[in-house]
């Protein structure tokens, strides 16, 4: 591997926050001053706490109590629903292995399944634009600006387009010369739903490796170059390398996002057609219903795996989320870098 | 790292806390108010809200305003939900489940009247203070539940059959087709002709959708049989619904309705009848005024729907206005539905947004029928309509109607098996 040490200036203007938690200083003085300033942080980020609780926890919790409870039931006699939802337990999750499991796990592959190839094409695809956006050529604004025109349009309406697109008589069919009935059931569907999120999110990971790709100095390159390295040894050894942190938090986005997708299949293919439907559209589906319980107890079931998948990532592939709580293990260029691009790409998707 | 994990865990553990006493907070008043009465008294007078699909002919505010200029202390305010169904059923599901009085008269689909009614979102309504005996039997019908008027009608809807009255002329088919077969074999004779090149028999609405739902009703309907009996308990595994199955299926093998009609919803197949494409059309009325417009315009007509043995019967569509359980003025708003049901609202209804009428004696209305020339194919088109399967799980009913058609349609399963399964399911789903 190519040393990848970077000049001390350019750690500097990547990393230099790092030096700034110095070690508790030993002395009551200074003691005190940190407990205080901790009640200070503490009283400062209160109320951000307090938000959070209301509007991430408080519903959390309530949908992990409300997966507790069954279906209303129907009283014979008057006719009449009953009032009150009966306290089933875990009898929510244990129906998943029974009969009423074959839906959900059909959602769980479909999920899976639209998870892995998306996110596979995606992750290519958009590489290869990051690249061509990251060339200096005339005329590149352009090139960036209509790189990222599938990204801007609203999945709703990407989904209408793509519906026409696919429509019986519509240019799909036209282009390849043969009819596909794209919307009905089979493994056509799914072609469809993966070309259109592939078409739409592949700018996002393109925009976020632009952003890693803008980091990396041009030193690293000139002297790859005076070493004889060819274009494709830059690539593997330097490019994908120092690129490596922001196209894993670009794909760990896209991970979280492919796994509760949910308007694109159900705008472009339709509601409860077994070869789309996801877990989030099972969850509306049930919710849509009334049977709040199951609803729920699929959508707890999705957060679960979603936070599943997240943690695996931490883990297994080191994708450093938290800039903060970098391990003192790893080598201090290397982390400076990483943290250094990770805040950058961070930056582009909100702005 | 170890301290600042620890502080992680103490802070998210007072976070678990706080959530849970807000949880009980928020618990605490599950089990209090139990049966509502059974004979809602209608009492109160003020300002309430009429609460329905967005309305792009501007109707709807017309008529309330005519209602507010007379009765200014009682006003109505038009809540306008999504034009999208599915979207309007849950909006006024969860007013209903937070128990809100944000919404007063409720514009509901007339498939929706049964769940309504048995979670009691919807009151009883007083049958004997609206005119029921002037409207059409089926529509009244698709307000009761459990032989209580729960929600009156305001518009009506049914399926008619659009044919190409030129080229059936030409091709000597002197009668229009009340039968399947007469009207496959009108298509055989009328495909002949050197202009219906191309062209297919026959489409309805078979994506898998509310509108597969429907075309299976009617066809099960249309061959004698039912999907739900009239105690209201699924009989769908008979000789009679596997006729009308059937006739999609076997209109699928054989090429009277094309292959990408699976695809269909009502657009689709409107504009394969409008750009020449189809000699039947199963639609709704509203496609009348747009064929008109288009290079089909005097070129077709409209007929009842055909059947097995004679004329076929309709599903019916619409809308009926009910009263939420949890509002308030409830005298106000019983008046206001009176009103907004009457036969002058419906004939405004009728003029302005030829929304069909529930009204029978509109139908025969001479000035009307020139308006609306496909009033009298209507007509018996409503009359000889079955509402569909009137059950309180009807998301669940319709879901399991448009999966085993859908598989019959595409020949994953024989007719037979997709009825015995249908029956299957729709068993389990009134059982719950």
């Amino acid at each position: 591997m190519v040393d990848t040490k970077i000049p001390p200036g350019a750690a500097d203007r990547t990393g230099s926050h790092t030096g700034k938690s110095p070690a508790p200083v030993k002395g009551s003085k200074r003691t005190w001053a940190t407990a205080a300033s901790g009640r200070t942080a503490a009283l400062l980020v209160s109320p951000t706490l307090l938000v959070l609780t209301v509007v991430v926890l408080y519903p959390t919790l309530m949908a992990l109590k409300e997966s507790l409870y069954g279906t209303k039931g129907l009283d014979p006699q008057t006719g009449f629903i009953s009032d009150t939802e009966p306290f089933v337990g875990l009898q929510n999750y244990a129906d998943i292995f029974g009969d009423a499991g074959d839906r959900f796990w059909n959602a769980f592959w479909n999920t899976t399944f639209f998870t892995v190839t998306t996110v596979g094409l995606e992750t290519l695809i958009g590489v290869a634009m990051a690249l061509i956006m990251h060339r200096a050529f005339s005329g590149r604004a352009l090139i960036r600006a209509s790189i990222l025109i599938p990204w801007a349009v609203p999945t709703a309406i990407s989904g209408l387009l793509w519906r026409w697109i696919f429509n019986s008589d519509g240019i799909a069919n036209a282009l390849i010369g043969h009819q596909v009935l794209w919307t009905t059931e089979g493994f056509h569907a799914k072609v469809a739903v993966i070309i259109a999120e592939v078409w739409k999110t592949s700018p996002f990971i393109g925009l976020l490796v632009l952003a890693g790709l803008q980091v990396i100095p041009k030193e690293v390159y000139e002297a790859a170059r005076l070493d004889g390295a060819g274009p494709l040894a830059q690539f593997w050894r330097i490019t994908l390398p120092l690129v490596k942190p922001a196209l894993l938090v670009a794909v760990l986005f896209r991970c979280l996002d492919a796994l509760r997708m949910f308007d694109l299949p159900y705008l472009l293919i339709g509601a409860q057609k077994n070869s789309v439907e996801t877990l989030s559209m099972l969850a509306q589906n049930e919710a849509s219903n009334v049977r709040f319980g199951p609803a729920a107890a699929y959508a707890v079931l999705l957060f679960v795996y979603v936070f599943l998948i997240a943690l695996g990532f931490v883990r297994l592939l080191g994708a450093d989320l938290v800039g903060d709580v970098g391990g003192p293990a790893r080598t201090k260029g290397k982390s400076r870098l990483r943290r250094g691009s990770i805040r950058n790409s961070a930056e582009v998707p909100t702005a | 790292m170890n301290a600042r994990t620890s502080r992680v865990l103490q802070c998210s553990a007072v976070l678990v806390a706080a959530g849970l006493v807000l949880t009980a907070c928020g618990s605490s008043d599950d089990s209090s108010s139990s049966g509502a009465s059974k004979s809602p008294s209608f009492s109160g007078r003020g300002p309430i809200t009429y609460a329905a699909a967005k309305d792009s002919s501007g109707v709807v505010q017309k008529v309330i305003d005519s209602w507010n200029e007379q009765h200014p202390k009682e006003k109505v305010t038009f809540v306008q939900l999504p034009a999208d169904v599915n979207q309007q059923r849950q909006q006024m599901i969860q007013n209903a489940e937070t128990k809100s009085d944000a919404y007063t008269v409720l514009s509901l689909d007339v498939v929706w009247t049964s769940e309504f009614a048995a979670h009691q979102w919807i009151d009883q309504l007083p049958a004997a203070q609206f005119p029921l005996d002037k409207m059409l039997k089926p529509t009244v019908q698709t307000g009761q539940y459990r032989d209580n008027l729960y929600a009156v009608p305001q518009s009506s809807d049914g399926g008619v059959l659009y044919y190409r009255s030129d080229l059936l002329k030409k091709a000597g088919v002197a009668a229009t087709p009340t039968t399947w077969a007469e009207m496959k074999a009108a298509c055989a004779k009328v495909e002949k002709l050197p202009e219906a090149k191309g062209m297919d028999c026959y489409a309805g609405q078979f994506q898998k959708y509310e509108g597969l739902t429907v075309n299976f009703a009617e066809a099960v309907n249309s061959a004698g049989g039912v999907i739900t009996d009239a105690d209201g308990k699924p009989n769908v595994d008979t000789p009679e619904a596997k006729k009308g199955l059937d006739f999609l299926v076997d209109s699928f093998k054989d090429g009277t309705i094309p292959k990408e009609a699976i695809t269909y919803q009502e657009e689709e197949g409107r504009q394969a009848f409008q750009s020449g494409k189809l000699v039947f059309l199963r639609n709704w009325p509203y496609v009348y005024s747009l064929a008109e417009k288009s290079k089909v315009a005097g070129k077709f007509e409209v007929a009842p729907l055909p059947g097995l043995t004679g004329a076929g019967s309709s599903s019916l569509g619409g809308h009926n206005v009910a009263l939420s359980s949890f509002a308030e003025n409830k005298a106000t708003a019983l008046d206001f539905m009176k009103f907004f049901t009457s036969q002058d609202t419906a004939t405004t209804f009728l003029k302005d947004a030829s929304m069909a009428p529930p009204y029978e004696a509109l139908y025969d209305d001479q000035a009307l029928v020139k308006q609306y020339p496909y009033l009298p194919v209507l007509k018996k088109s409503i009359l000889n309509a079955v509402p569909r399967p009137r059950v309180v799980q009807y998301g669940d009913a319709s879901s399991a109607i448009q999966q085993e058609a859908y598989a019959a349609l595409n020949g994953d399963k024989s007719s037979a098996q997709a009825l015995k399964d249908l029956q299957d399911e729709l068993q389990k789903s009134a059982a719950q």
